[in-house]
């Protein structure tokens, strides 16, 4: 045996020592699953779990906001074992059981980020801090996207992204806290530009109008760069800020500019005013360059579709999902909020229901709310049955990487929901690409303790 | 370019005449009562909305639960009927088509109790106050309005079509006795115009020529006066201030097809028409027409291509530039009067 200098045994040392590791409540640390329970933002402590809704219910995106907020209700129900289920037993694979989040019972509170990138930001602290979000999710800008991923990243709650399509997203801004089921604009071009030049040839002058902000910018590059690649020709860009409502000074140019195709880089309410008025100023009825003058919109959903009434007859574009689609999931999803609310979910409805889902599964299947390891069961998670085909949850870039519609506004539709059709699907190895080619770094999965 | 630069004008004429039309009502008000009236902007909204309105009522149905049909989503399907059409046959038809200039019939009388309970509910209270004062109150009625609409019609905004005949371009250039195609521009944007020159005409015929609104010029110019003479003239003016919401109504009710009416409508044009009274000068007539075409014209060939290469961004600020500079120079404004806003 030896004595040590100040006259303990080893043997008392190890005991001693190992005696004030359990005092001092170490072991529950190493042999319990939730070692880390007391350790991260707003980790659940009673007997509901709560999501922060952080939704453009005013400004330019105002309508997917509020059919987002229908559809997060909606899964919010499923989630709590209420309604008709929805979803939760198409998902493949599931740990959902219907009981709520691991045994606690899913709450939401909501917050209005006015389409404003500012506004989000706010809106998200404020549920983080004051009403406790686990986990927030919501919002249809890219700019609102990006602002509230990277606060998420510095509070250490994940964020499961709304309606956003800025290569920026899931790109230079990406985080390891923020996670993206919807596509990207990268994913449209691909998808998008070899039916523009099945219909339109590939001798086109191209002329684009395109919301000034994140994802305008990267919709323009996008779409830009596809249908050079075929072959067309670029006349102009021209930036408008986001939120105009008279388009009249940026269409007129167009006029006698040279070119015989508009591109929309808008969404929303922008498009809304802008799809119109270029068909009021006569740009489909004109002949420029020997050809029928064209309208594309690389980005359009069925809300927008149906605010810009007969305009969108004709115009083609590419969408995450529709309504119409014939899969188990979607006729699942399609019934169940139909019945809820009286008309069919658009794009942004699909994609906050999905995430409010796939958050909810990993964290069932990963056993804890514990950020790091939620993310860890997201990243590279494969599934299916959720509407857009076998689905992959790319760990690179937590960008979901599956099929892409290319969808036409209907020439007759047969109700005021039947404004757009599907074209064609382009399968998602079409539209995979390096996530090494838009840069950025995920940054850590440790959260940082600073919202207690 | 003459193309480029004449299609630039007539979108200017086309916003000139939008602003004119507020700013018309918005400097009425304040050389009339002397008020700074910051719930203009949602008198055009409150019109706006009257096309909603008239829209909805026109395009109501009935509706028939189907058994035998099912919904996309597996419900019984709803069999919608509208009533209108179903009542008055193809004149239905021609109403609903025509539903925003039909809407006028009802905006006028609805402004005009509207302008006449603001003023004499709230407004009178506020003319001896300081301006200050007065913008305040205007401006939380303004939001007041607002936030009624928003709870009513939602935070959307809702398309108005115009109708089928009055849709598509006109071939300016054809008329001109140009190449055809070359300068066309929408018909409702030219129906707007004529419009707005109807409406100004029929405001200035109507103080020029009539004994109303001779004794209104007259208490413009001396109130007091005019008093003296033992004429009502409160009266007068809480009239005036009615037909000030009147023609901001009826600019909004023909705005609607071209910009779908949402509850924040009004304030996006308020603040451009309140630049336009001040480069006009505040309480004249003609300086708010002028100025109103004048900035219209000014932003649309602000926004230019080539001048934009030149000064990036200038159409966003060119009007107020210009306002910075008329308040530098000539602080009265183009047509204001000596001694107003120069103190």
């Amino acid at each position: 045996m030896t004595i040590l200098k100040r006259g303990f045994s080893r043997r008392r040392v190890l005991q001693t020592g190992m005696a004030g590791i359990l005092a001092t409540g170490i072991t529950p640390m190493i042999f319990s699953r939730g070692a880390w329970a007391q350790e991260f933002c707003n980790n659940p402590t009673g007997d509901t779990v709560t999501f922060g809704l952080n939704l453009p219910l005013t400004g330019a995106y105002a309508e997917e906001g509020a059919d987002e907020q229908k559809a997060y209700e909606l899964a919010v129900q499923h989630l709590n074992g209420e309604g008709d289920g929805g979803l939760l037993t198409l998902l493949q694979p599931s740990a959902l059981k219907g009981n709520g989040i691991l045994g606690k019972k899913v709450a939401f509170v909501t917050s209005d980020s006015q389409t404003k990138a500012d506004v989000a930001r706010a809106g998200a602290t404020r549920m983080i801090e004051r009403d406790g979000a686990i986990m927030v999710t919501g919002g249809s800008s890219s700019a609102e996207a990006i602002a509230v991923q990277g606060l998420c990243q510095e509070m250490g709650v994940i964020f499961m992204a709304g309606l956003t399509h800025s290569n920026d997203t899931t790109g230079k801004d990406k985080r390891r806290y923020g996670f993206r089921h919807f596509f990207n604009a990268y994913q449209s071009g691909v998808g998008l530009a070899p039916l523009l030049g099945q219909e339109y040839g590939t001798d086109r002058r191209a002329y684009h109008l395109t919301a000034d902000y994140t994802w305008g910018w990267t919709q323009e590059e996008s779409i830009k760069n596809a249908t050079e690649a075929l072959g067309w020709e670029t006349v102009q860009t021209v930036r408008t800020p986001l939120g105009t409502t008279d388009y009249s000074q940026y269409l007129t140019p167009i006029l006698n500019s040279g070119a015989d195709v508009l591109i929309l880089n808008h969404y929303g309410l922008d498009m809304v005013n802008s799809l119109p008025q270029a068909v009021q100023f006569g740009l489909r009825d004109r002949q420029a360059n020997g050809k029928d003058f064209q309208v594309v919109t690389p980005l359009i959903s069925e809300l927008m579709a149906k605010g810009a009434g007969e305009a969108v007859k004709g115009v083609f574009g590419t969408s995450n999902w529709h309504w119409n689609l014939q899969d188990p999931g979607t006729i699942a999803f399609t019934k169940s909020f139909g019945a809820a609310y009286g008309s069919p979910p658009s794009q942004a409805a699909h994609t906050a229901y999905v995430q409010a889902l796939l958050y909810a599964d990993a964290v069932e299947r990963a056993g804890t709310f514990y950020p790091p390891e939620v993310i860890k069961a997201l990243e590279g998670f494969e599934f299916d049955g959720m509407g857009n085909g076998p689905t992959l949850y790319r760990a690179e870039d937590h960008q979901c990487i599956k099929n892409v519609l290319v969808v036409r506004g209907n020439e007759s539709p047969t109700s005021e929901f039947d404004v757009l059709n599907i074209v064609q699907e382009t399968p998602r190895e079409a539209v995979a690409y390096d996530p090494a080619i838009f840069g950025g770094d995920l940054g850590p999965a440790e959260p940082a303790p600073i919202c207690a | 370019m003459f193309d480029v630069i004449f299609l630039q004008f007539l979108n200017g004429l086309d916003k000139g005449a939008a602003y004119a039309l507020i700013a018309l009502g918005l400097t009425l008000v304040f050389g009339t009562l002397g008020v700074v009236n910051f719930a203009h902007g949602a008198l055009f909204m409150l019109g706006a909305f009257c096309a909603v309105v008239v829209r909805k009522v026109l395009t109501m149905e009935t509706i028939t639960v189907d058994p035998n049909q099912l919904s996309p989503w597996g419900t019984p399907l709803e069999v919608r009927t509208p009533l209108v059409q179903a009542w008055l046959g193809d004149f239905g038809a021609v109403l609903v088509n025509y539903s925003v200039p039909f809407s006028i019939l009802l905006t006028i009388p609805v402004m005009l109790v509207v302008g006449i309970a603001l003023e004499r509910g709230i407004i009178k209270h506020f003319y001896r106050r300081p301006h200050a004062e007065q913008i305040l109150v205007t401006f939380g009625l303004a939001i007041v309005a607002q936030e009624i609409i928003k709870s009513i019609f939602g935070p959307n905004s809702i398309p108005q079509p115009m109708p089928t005949d009055l849709r598509g371009t006109a071939d300016i250039g054809a008329w001109l006795g140009m190449q055809a195609g070359v300068i066309t521009y929408p018909i409702w944007r030219l129906v707007y115009f004529l419009f707005a020159a109807v409406v100004i005409g029929a405001v200035f015929a109507f103080l020029q020529f009539t004994t109303f609104g001779m004794v209104v010029r007259a208490g413009m110019a001396d109130r007091e006066t005019v008093g003296l003479l033992g004429i009502n003239i409160d009266r007068r003016f809480t009239i005036m201030f009615g037909l000030a919401a009147v023609v901001a109504g009826m600019a909004g009710v023909m705005y609607t097809p071209i910009l779908p009416p949402n509850y924040h409508i009004g304030m996006d044009f308020l603040v451009l028409s309140f630049v336009v009274v001040v480069v006009g000068g505040m309480g004249s007539l003609p300086g708010a027409v002028a100025a109103g075409f004048l900035l219209g014209i000014l932003q649309s060939f602000a926004s230019m291509t080539q001048v934009k290469a030149l000064v990036p961004g200038i159409d966003q600020i060119i009007i107020y530039l210009v306002a910075v500079v008329i308040l530098l120079v000539r602080p009265r404004g183009l047509f204001g009067r000596r001694g107003v806003m120069e103190a």
